[in-house]
């Protein structure tokens, strides 16, 4: 190898460096055009998101100059009247641009009752005039509410100023910052145990799936070719169904007035309807339904390249089929049940629609719950740490799944 | 009969028997709920179930009622041309970006070739919901929400990751000598791309397409956050039916829905072994 006459000249060397760097850039060339559009469309959303869980200027854009007065204070007794009267001048503009509903909308959040104090407040001192408001206004404020003299209020309004803030971080694994800093228990206890049931619902979801996919896929596996692509028909027919459709089947079914209860009354097993529809039980079965093709797929895949002579030779020697199953199949069908299993634990985690059509109130998963903080509370940034909680599990899962399974086990259809 | 070896026991020979009717109830599970809808929606009555009249194949207790609801109801119209306008121009963006980055991505001189693969694939990872979150807080600066552009450009994202996986795999049996011989005989590479590697590989960049297209066609969460009510989908449509006032126009518009699927699996599985035989994997 270190033959000289087999080195390049240095010549040659830089010519072929010139190749390769031509091939490279070429290649490259292609993947620019999908590389933009995907980091517009796609990742900058993303970053978004993340960056929104932390970063809150609302409250810092609506009354800088009382944030800064409250800087001084020490935080017991009441801020000195310059910060009160600040913050009456604050209150009188606010309430002349419209933007006081804003500033009610993020106080409230960390102490509950304030929405409306603010708003009252901010409409009695809307016409009071500037000279009056500059000689009266600490005396102003503190009749327009008596919550302006406790000193809590000044302490949420101070501690809402940061522009980031971790604070939506902690109330989306229900924790608070206390009034000395120290971090502590929420009162209300709402989203550890909501991703505790969303995480046991997806595992209910891939255990079944995985009870019902494990045996057809093998019998489909065993089964002739010509039998094999005919029954394929019924598993991906349902896949390739609008989802929407399957839900709309489900419903249609468990109604109450629906052909499921209406058997069960016309065979007497019962005389009322039963309640069916919009529970866990239905989302869990609607969602069983809808992820079943995405256990099958992967099983079927991997099981049609197992030898079935494997299995006859061990049964032939005296196994019991259960044993041969355990000793010799099960182990060389993991690859595809692992597959199986975390695509279907992946994408239950993060579902949206089946838990929000069918899951009444305690079918709801933490995807409904992002939902409702983004259209109903408008609370964006809780939306967004919570979110964000959710992106963490799932790349984990899937990092899980690239390690352990190999992305190339996926296939479509 | 079936023949058993001579070492079955009557477990093994009932085990046999066992599965072959577990398989079968497991593919009525999957197929019931898609069957049972179908002669729903042709109830005369607006109810979600069989009605005596139904059972006994009386003629008056069928109707198409709800059919001609759908055409006559100016939503659903509204809704159809919206899912097929998004769609169609969803799946054009992403398949031709798609494919273009797919023969990038096959090229043995691709740089950073796992991290971007990676990142165009992600869409297909990450949860509905954080995408449409993440997708309003971002598109609100461009003033996208609301429009069929944004929603557009949105759906085009999501099936980017079909038509890479789908034209990838078609590429697997390209052989890259035709490439390097097209330009050897003196022809520009994107004229050997468009004469030469187009043609070798069109059912995958077809069934990429198509999925592309389903993917926007199925999808309702990104539209609930995006979309105003000009650009309601069909899906959308379904989804408040189904929140608030329930009737079988649903039903009827879900069958017309499962012929369509069935429709396009038939054509995607003749793209497929197409496909096989100029020698991809499918």
């Amino acid at each position: 190898m270190t033959d000289r006459t087999h080195t390049l000249s240095p010549e040659d060397a830089r010519n072929a460096a010139r190749e390769v760097r031509k091939r490279r850039f070429q290649a490259f060339v292609f993947v620019v055009p999908l590389l933009v559009f995907i980091l517009f469309a796609f990742v900058a959303p993303i970053a978004t998101m993340l960056y929104r869980s932390v970063h809150n200027p609302t409250v810092a854009n609506l009354v800088p100059e009382t944030l800064a007065a409250l800087e001084d204070w020490s935080g017991e007794g009441l801020p000195d009247d310059a910060v009160l009267l600040q913050f009456a001048a604050d209150m009188k503009r606010m309430a002349n641009e419209r933007t006081s509903g804003q500033l009610a909308d993020e106080i409230n959040r960390a102490l509950p009752g304030m929405s409306s104090v603010i708003k009252s407040s901010a409409r009695a001192l809307r016409r009071v005039d500037d000279t009056d408001l500059a000689a009266n206004g600490v005396a102003l404020l503190l009749d327009a509410n008596d919550r302006w003299s406790d000193p809590a209020t000044w302490r949420a309004i101070r501690d809402a100023g940061p522009i980031y803030t971790s604070s939506y971080y902690l109330t989306s694994i229900d924790l608070e910052r206390g009034a000395d800093g120290s971090i502590g228990a929420r009162d209300v206890q709402i989203y550890k145990q909501l991703y505790t049931k969303t995480l046991k619902m997806a595992l209910t979801i891939t255990v079944l799936t995985l009870l019902l996919g494990y045996p057809l896929a093998f019998f489909m596996s065993q089964a002739s070719d010509s039998l094999s692509n005919f029954l394929m028909v019924f598993v991906l027919l349902p896949f390739w169904t609008s989802l929407l459709v399957r839900t709309t089947a489900w419903i249609a079914l468990l109604q109450a007035g629906g052909v499921v209860n209406s058997s069960l009354i016309w065979l007497g097993i019962t005389d009322e309807p039963i309640e069916l529809l919009y529970n866990e039980f239905s989302t869990i079965l609607a969602m069983t339904h809808i992820l079943l093709p995405f256990m099958v797929l992967p099983l079927y895949a991997v099981m049609r390249g197992i030898d079935p002579s494997f299995m006859r030779a061990a049964i032939s020697m005296g196994s019991t089929p259960l044993g041969a199953w355990y000793k010799i199949y099960l182990p060389m069908s993991l690859p595809g049940l692992s597959a199986g299993a975390l695509l279907v634990f992946i994408i239950s985690v993060g579902y949206y629609i089946t838990p929000a059509l069918v899951g009444g109130t305690d079918g709801q998963m933490i995807s409904n719950i992002i939902a409702f903080h983004m259209q109903v509370s408008n609370n964006w940034e809780l939306a967004a740490a919570l979110g964000s909680l959710l992106l963490i599990l799932i790349l984990v899962l899937y990092w899980l799944f690239d390690r352990f399974v190999g992305t190339d086990n996926l296939k479509l259809g | 009969m079936k023949h058993f070896p001579a070492y079955y026991t009557i477990w093994h020979k009932s085990g046999h028997y066992g599965l072959r009717v577990f398989a079968f109830l497991v593919l009525l599970f999957l197929m019931l709920p898609i069957l049972v809808i179908m002669p729903l929606s042709f109830n005369a009555e607006p109810f979600f179930t069989f009605t005596e009249g139904m059972l006994s194949l009386d003629p008056d207790a069928y109707s198409l009622k709800w059919y001609q609801e759908i055409i006559d109801d100016q939503k659903w119209r509204v809704a159809i041309r919206n899912s097929f306008v998004v769609g169609i121009c969803a799946a054009l963006i992403a398949t031709v970006l798609g494919t273009l980055a797919a023969v990038g991505l096959a090229s043995p001189w691709m740089p950073y070739k796992r991290v971007i693969t990676a990142l165009l694939l992600s869409p297909m990872i990450v949860p509905l919901i954080i995408i449409a979150a993440g997708m309003f807080f971002f598109y609100t600066q461009f003033n996208l929400v609301g429009t069929f552009t944004g929603l557009i450009i949105a759906h085009a994202a999501l099936g980017v990751p079909f038509v890479i996986i789908t034209v990838t795999a078609t590429l697997s049996g390209f052989d890259r000598s035709l490439f390097v011989a097209g330009l050897s005989l003196g022809a520009s590479p994107l004229k050997v791309f468009w004469d030469v590697v187009i043609p070798l590989i069109r059912p995958g960049v077809i069934s990429g397409g198509l999925f592309a297209f389903v993917t926007s066609f199925d999808e309702v969460v990104l539209v609930l956050f995006l979309a105003g009510p000009e650009q309601r989908t069909i899906p959308r449509q379904m989804f408040s039916g189904l929140r608030e006032q329930i009737n079988p126009t649903i039903l009827a518009v879900a069958t017309l829905l499962v012929v369509l699927s069935a429709l396009l699996l038939f054509v995607l599985e003749a793209l497929r072994r197409r496909s096989v035989r100029l020698g991809g994997t499918g």
